[in-house]
């Protein structure tokens, strides 16, 4: 066997064997992802109700529509007296040619999408009756847009932290414990040259996140959390690889500066844990002010996290590598030569 | 003040301790210097190691063992002097000369979570070994039975065999050991020697310090005696030893004969009683044991010579302590 590949096998295995980093790199950001997909799984995809007294032809073109979702009533004392309970936003009444809707006017975004949705089927039917030709046509497609359903914002997002958590905290825990127990030095005596030990280091983690990628999506698919991949998913690959390589520098960097394992996972924490909550790891990043916006584009996860939203959810394609592929490399460059510069054998 | 510590002793017949002649030198220091701030941790050390030989670097701890180890094996570049090692350069890194130098550094160091066996495989594959040779090392070091272990399941004694195994996996011509035997039971250590003259017998040339005097003297061909980063005394254990003139402690039990009597055996200078022992001292050890034979009082009979810690002692004016 080559140098190269023992010594990836050699890592692997340890990897695999150490309970607590597979618990950190898999299971930890996976319990988010479960917790945070079910608790989020319904809001967003939830349509709004309305209670029905009678039918006739515009309640079947609401029906139709799927617009909003109808409740049968047959008696309109009980179904007012939902709307005036709070439980329904409002009642329909459809008797013969009239259409009587009677809503709360206390919450007006909802109030509002009712009635809009109503008046709009009742002239469509109203057109209809008429048989006139309409002058304008009008063409309605839904796209995916930033209000995304929660599960796919969440498993980009929680993906690329992931992937921060195994690049980062893999690379500085390996160099300081290599270090302390001088297996570098050791490493140092072979003939190998250090580009040898580094790229089968960074091999591993790039396979670790690829793990880590098929893992999450694969648990997100499932009907439970109902992720719907669009566009070209396999572009997340890239993603993959480049952060990994971002992270492993920071690690790297981390590593440099810390002589113990306990202090670099502290260290690691501190920069993972911000830089997560402010690249829209756990909310989409449209919601936030604008400020936090602009800090955000200051780390490299912000820059994977979104171009992992853009190809695994967004239906985007090569275009959206360009931008975060871009930013990922220049991370890794910039930050791999520090980290190269204050890099040491030895304590 | 001493200029050429080994004249101390007054034993030094080859200068910087040469070993004999006709064998190629392995191992070259000349005049070595390490100096952190005002601390000289090695500070003008030479010594030549030939071919086949087992030499020894004793002296306490801080002495500077060390760093004139990770000198030589090029893990630490010099203040100034000289190393040549099997007629390289070891500073700056030089790959040429890794494959034919093997080092068991101070601290056991192993990757994470791997067997014994993947240890081997592991470190033999920088080398370009083949992973059968990992069999043959861990029955060198009797570590076969333990091939599936993790190493942080192995004992001491374990580990340091395993660290050495790592040394030797890549059949190197020149080893390197630092203290191999330090925190081991002494059952441990014993074993330990075995394993380091089986490596002696398959040719290799050995460098190894530690700091039990007692155990280099069983087991180097010959040793430096450094402390303070100085080499005090280098040669041979037994002529360092024999070169003290210190008198040969022959121990009887209490009662075996009277002080008087002991007293009046050719050869006696000195005779001492406690309340188990009847100690006689002697520089002529034989006629004195044929006399005592002649007795018939070599019952529980023990010879105490000089040790390398007499020699540390007379070098020093201190107990050697370790
Ligand atoms: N990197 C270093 N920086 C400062 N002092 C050091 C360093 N390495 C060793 N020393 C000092 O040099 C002296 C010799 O150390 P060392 O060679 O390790 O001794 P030994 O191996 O004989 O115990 C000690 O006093 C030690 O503290
Ligand atoms: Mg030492």
């Amino acid at each position: 066997m080559t140098a190269f590949k023992s010594l990836s096998a050699a890592m692997v295995k340890g990897f695999l064997r150490d309970r607590l980093t597979l618990f950190f790199v898999f299971v930890f950001p996976l319990m988010f992802l479960v917790v945070f997909g079910l608790l989020f799984r319904d809001s967003g995809a939830e349509k709004t109700k309305v209670a029905v007294v009678g039918d006739g032809p515009v309640v079947s073109a609401l029906a139709e529509s799927g617009a909003l979702e109808l409740e049968k009533h047959d008696d309109f004392e009980a179904a007012r007296r939902k709307v005036d309970d709070g439980d329904l936003p409002a009642v329909i009444v459809a008797r013969g040619g009239a259409v009587e809707l009677t809503f709360a006017a206390g919450d007006q975004t909802q109030a509002q999408t009712v009635l809009g949705v109503v008046s709009g089927t009742v002239d469509k039917v109203n057109l209809a009756a008429t048989g006139v030709v309409p002058a304008f046509s009008f063409k309605a497609q839904p796209v995916e847009d930033a209000s995304l359903k929660p599960i796919q914002y969440l498993t980009p997002g929680i993906l690329s932290w992931a992937v921060s958590i195994s690049g980062v905290f893999g690379a500085a825990l390996t160099l300081v414990s290599w270090r302390k127990k001088q297996v570098l030095r050791r490493i140092r005596l072979a003939p190998v040259g250090p580009t040898v030990v580094l790229s089968s280091r960074i091999l591993v983690s790039i396979g670790t996140a690829v793990a880590q990628g098929v893992v999450f999506v694969a648990v997100a698919l499932t009907p439970l959390f109902g992720l719907e991949l669009t566009g070209s998913w396999w572009l997340a690959l890239p993603l993959l690889v480049l952060g990994t390589t971002a992270f492993f520098a920071i690690g790297m960097l981390v590593g440099a500066f810390c002589k113990t394992e306990e202090a670099a996972s502290g260290a690691a924490n501190i920069v993972i844990m911000p830089m997560a909550f402010l690249s829209g790891t756990f909310f989409p990043l449209e919601k936030a002010p604008g400020w936090l916006q602009a800090v955000s584009n200051a780390f490299p996860l912000r820059h994977m996290n979104d171009g992992m939203l853009d190809v695994l959810v967004r239906g985007k394609g090569v275009e959206a590598l360009l931008l975060p592929s871009a930013v990922l490399i220049a991370f890794t460059l910039v930050v791999g030569f520090i980290a190269a510069r204050v890099f040491r054998w030895e304590d | 003040m001493v200029t050429a510590p080994e004249t101390v002793v007054g034993l030094c017949a080859r200068p910087y301790g040469l070993p004999m002649t006709g064998e190629r030198a392995a191992v070259v220091v000349s005049d070595i210097r390490k100096h952190y701030g005002d601390l000289k941790a090695v500070d003008g050390v030479s010594f030549t190691v030939a071919e086949g030989e087992f030499f020894g670097i004793l002296g306490p701890n801080g002495a500077g063992k060390t760093t004139t180890l990770e000198i030589v094996e090029g893990l630490r570049k010099a203040d100034s002097g000289r190393v040549r090692l099997l007629d390289e350069d070891p500073w700056p890194r030089n790959p040429a000369l890794l494959p034919r130098i093997g080092v068991q550094l101070q601290a056991s160091s192993f990757f994470e979570k791997l067997t014994a066996k993947e240890q081997l495989e592991t470190f033999g594959s920088l080398y370009g070994v083949p992973a059968s040779r990992a069999a043959e090392m861990l029955e060198l070091v009797g570590l076969t039975d333990k091939a599936d272990v993790r190493e942080n399941k192995l004992s001491g004694g374990q580990r340091q065999r395993l660290s050495i195994a790592c040394a030797l996996v890549h059949d190197p011509d020149v080893v390197f050991l630092d203290e191999p035997t330090a925190a081991l039971d002494p059952q441990a250590r014993r074993n330990l020697w075995d394993v380091l003259r089986a490596i002696q017998q398959r040719g290799k040339t050995i460098v190894y310090t530690t700091h039990y005097l007692d155990e280099a003297e069983i087991l180097c061909d010959r040793v430096a005696i450094m402390d303070k980063g100085r080499i005090l005394a280098m040669d041979a254990p037994a002529t360092l030893v024999r070169g003290l003139d210190a008198p040969t402690h022959v121990v009887l039990q209490r009662g075996a004969m009277t002080v008087d009597d002991a007293r009046a055996i050719t050869g006696v200078e000195q005779v001492q009683e406690d309340e188990v022992s009847l100690t006689i001292a002697t520089r002529r050890p034989a006629p004195v044991l044929s006399a005592l034979a002649e007795r018939g009082t070599l019952d529980g009979l023990q010879v105490r010579t000089a040790t390398l810690e007499d020699v540390f002692l007379s070098l020093t004016g201190r107990e050697y302590r370790a």
